[in-house]
């Protein structure tokens, strides 16, 4: 009886198919541009538009877009890195005219945004992230991407103030470079303050995975840590877990400040906002985009969350005048002598490495005084 | 012979009620499902269109740009397809096992660890071999990783007595834990610094388009895994075994079916649908295995199964509806700015109303010829 039922149910369904495509023979005649005069321009998320991280910041920075003149902004969000996201970007192109893309995850690059954008020459897509190479990738896509490192040396600064216990803990995603890097300047910060503070760092595994999350700062605060930080795609559970267990907090990605008023120091914020507008302004006036942009602090890529009622004086006194340094360009949080957790010189004292630089590309390894393995 | 010819032209208007009749009485029967499906499907969408009113959107623009979105041109039709293809694979993972009465949902583990091994194969054996013996090598690896992985679920159920729903879905975990320790570690391409990945198949390896369809090859092998395992179940010796066993295990044990090996077989084919999910992921489309294969197939493959009631046939327009309403999500997005879970609630309500809508088989009797007035 069940096979009996579902074969008819196979048929019903096949039907109704079948009289979809029949009706969809008027769609056919319906032509892609409708905005000629307008801009279109398209934003795919990875996650959830309001995920208090990564992709929220990326939405700011979509929202500050809308507020020009002359373009029409269209955002999708929950699109994973298959071929949703390219299906996703042909709609874009197809059905909303688009003519500027930002698909703004990491996995989103290869082979995704490659693939359609050899489809689609008269395209432009630019992405969040470093992958793009002269060369090697065609001339209508590129990369932009920003030294927020410098925002966490910056949250290490308050942290070192802030921690009574002398350990602070991070929450990191994956022990890769970008990780890496933001792990290392958060201890390099706090050491700035007072040399004798630790950080452990916890690898969840996965960008977003909430449980790992709260379970990695319960981890931390019960070995002693009392200021935490991370890096995966949503700071929400670590900032609300971490400030319910009373410990002092630094953002990551957008400004958190709202989920825990009172613990909250600052936090690194990506800036898209002064990003995105300048691509679209440069659209707009017909002029070349840039097929590699990238900026810290200073070139408004990134940015620091106001202070919050927990950092001192003192604290802030140091804070800004590091922030200043770091605007005027005259400071390096990579600087020799610096050793990994094992003992091994990786950065020799003559050198010192600007945010730029093409050899914090490649980090592969935690500083001293970090507590934690990459492997 | 006068006699029979008056006999047999007084006996043709019996003849012909005789052949309308089984002709009404099948039509009804095939009516039936066509009915109540339609009618929860109708059902689902007012019940939906209350929701849309109630955050203050028309559900007429909704429908509208669903319909535009999943299948108004030929772009949104092939849209639809390509996110349909992974689904026929996966759904097969659900559907096989639960003939037997078994329910396995963790789908996913297969498809990521079918990926992996993929990519793991190709690895040594690009440039030495052609493109087609290499693809039906890594093709042959995931089958097999995906088939022990799921196969040993189904295992530990009938010979250890471990619940298979939970078994599978423990195991999925351990898959992609799994998969992260390769694409980080050993199989790590050097030169993918902050996205892991295994080395990249050439261009030329890879399992191209459909010819004429902006659509990979993954739709016809997911299409053609669906008939072979409506062949396997409703037309062969081992399918009709499956099916008793999977109607009364205790029946089949009587009769001296070999329930051990059934389910073991069964589920074991089952994963290496999965694992073929994760091939042509890694062949069709990423190009190399990394976190992203866990897209989340294995788990929608569940939903499409279930709405197809399990039947291999008729997870291939449930897959294609399911990936038209995914399609069309972003033009809602888009277009009426609603969030993306929009969408999950329209699956969710239509899951609901179909699965509520059981019990309504057999209860109108125009669908029951037993039940019909006996004509003169």
């Amino acid at each position: 009886m069940t096979s009996l039922l579902s074969m008819n149910r196979r048929n019903f369904l096949r039907t109704s198919a079948a009289g979809a495509l029949v009706g969809a023979v008027p769609g056919l005649l319906s032509s892609r541009a409708f905005a000629q005069s307008a801009l279109t321009v398209g934003f795919i998320y990875v996650g959830p538009k309001d995920d208090y991280g990564y992709n929220q910041s990326h939405a700011e920075g979509a929202a500050a877009v809308k507020k020009l003149a002359g373009v029409t902004v269209v955002e999708e969000e929950n699109v994973p890195e298959t071929v949703d996201v390219q299906k996703t970007m042909e709609s874009m192109i197809n059905l909303d005219g688009a003519a500027l893309l930002f698909p703004t995850s990491f996995g989103y690059f290869d082979p995704h945004m490659l693939a359609m954008a050899a489809k689609y020459p008269e395209v432009q897509f630019r992405h969040c992230g470093g992958l793009w190479q002269a060369g090697k990738h065609p001339a209508n896509t590129g990369s932009y991407f920003g030294y927020i490192f410098q925002g966490q040396y910056l949250n290490g600064v308050a942290a070192g103030y802030a921690t009574k216990s002398k350990k602070i803990g991070f929450v990191a995603a994956k022990p890769i470079p970008q990780v890496l890097q933001n792990i290392n300047a958060f201890l390099l910060g706090a050491r700035s303050v007072d040399p004798a503070i630790t950080c452990q760092v916890i690898f969840t595994g996965e960008w977003s995975l909430a449980v790992k999350e709260a379970e990695a700062t319960n981890a931390l605060i019960d070995q002693g840590a009392d200021v935490i930080t991370c890096h995966v795609d949503s700071p929400k559970v670590v900032v609300e877990t971490a400030s319910g267990r009373g410990a002092f907090v630094c953002g990551y990605h957008a400004n958190q400040s709202p989920l825990a008023p009172a613990k909250y120091l600052t936090g690194a914020e990506w800036a898209w906002g002064n990003v995105y507008s300048d691509f679209v302004k440069k659209a707009q006036a017909g002029e070349k985009l840039g097929n590699f942009v990238r900026g810290g602090l200073k070139d408004g890529f990134v940015k620091m969350s106001p202070l919050g009622p927990g950092v001192s004086d003192e604290s802030r006194k140091k804070f800004e005048a590091t922030l200043a340094q770091m605007m005027a360009g005259s400071f390096s949080v990579f600087k020799g002598a610096l050793k990994d957790n094992k003992g091994n010189v990786v950065i020799t004292a003559d050198k010192s490495y600007a945010e730029d630089a093409i050899e914090l590309e490649s980090m592969s390894y935690l500083v001293e005084g970090v507590v934690g393995s990459t492997a | 012979m006068t006699a029979e010819i008056d006999d047999r032209t007084l006996s043709i208007p019996a003849e012909r009620q005789a052949l309308l009749r089984p002709a009404l009485e099948w039509l009804a029967r095939k009516a039936e499902p066509v009915a109540i499906t339609l009618g929860a499907i109708l059902a689902g969408t007012a019940l939906f269109s209350l929701f849309i009113l109630s955050v203050g959107k028309s559900p007429a623009d909704l429908y509208r740009f669903m319909y535009t979105g999943g299948f108004g041109s030929w772009f949104s039709i092939q849209n639809s397809l390509s996110r349909a293809s992974p689904l026929l694979l996966t759904a097969l993972c659900v559907a096989l096992p639960a003939r037997l009465g078994l329910v396995i949902i963790g789908g996913e583990g297969a498809v990521v660890l079918g990926g992996v091994a993929a990519a793991a194969i190709a690895l040594p054996i690009v440039g030495l071999l052609p493109p087609i013996v290499t693809l039906l090598l890594m093709a042959l690896a995931a089958m097999v990783i995906g088939g022990i992985w799921i196969g040993l679920s189904g295992f530990l159920r009938h010979y250890r007595g471990v619940n298979e729903t939970i078994s599978s879905l423990l195991l999925a975990y351990i898959a992609i834990a799994l998969m992260n320790q390769f694409v980080e570690g050993p199989l790590r391409d050097p030169a993918s610094l902050n996205k892991p990945s295994t080395k990249p198949l050439p261009h030329d390896y890879m399992l191209g388009n459909i010819p004429g369809m902006d659509v990979h090859w993954g739709l016809v092998i997911g299409i053609v895994a669906c008939i072979l395992s409506w062949i396997l179940i409703e037309m062969t010796s081992y399918g009709f075994a499956a099916r008793i066993a999977g109607g009364n295990v205790r029946a089949a044990q009587i009769q001296g079916l070999p329930v051990g090996r059934l389910i073991a077989g069964f589920t074991a084919i089952a994963g290496s649908f999965a694992g073929l999910a994760g091939m042509i992921e890694v062949a069709a489309v990423q190009g190399s295995a990394n976190a992203s294969l866990a897209a989340g197939y294995g788990y929608t493959g569940i939903l499409v199964a279930f709405l197809a009631r399990h039947n291999p046939l008729a997870i291939i327009p449930v897959a294609i509806l399911l990936g038209g309403i995914d399609a069309s999500g972003g033009l809602i997005q888009r277009r009426m700015g609603l969030p993306d879970a929009t969408v999950l609630v329209l699956q969710g309500t239509l899951f609901i109303v179909i699965l509520f809508c059981e019990t309504f088989y057999g209860r109108f009797k125009i669908f029951n010829p037993d039940l019909w007035k006996r004509s003169a």
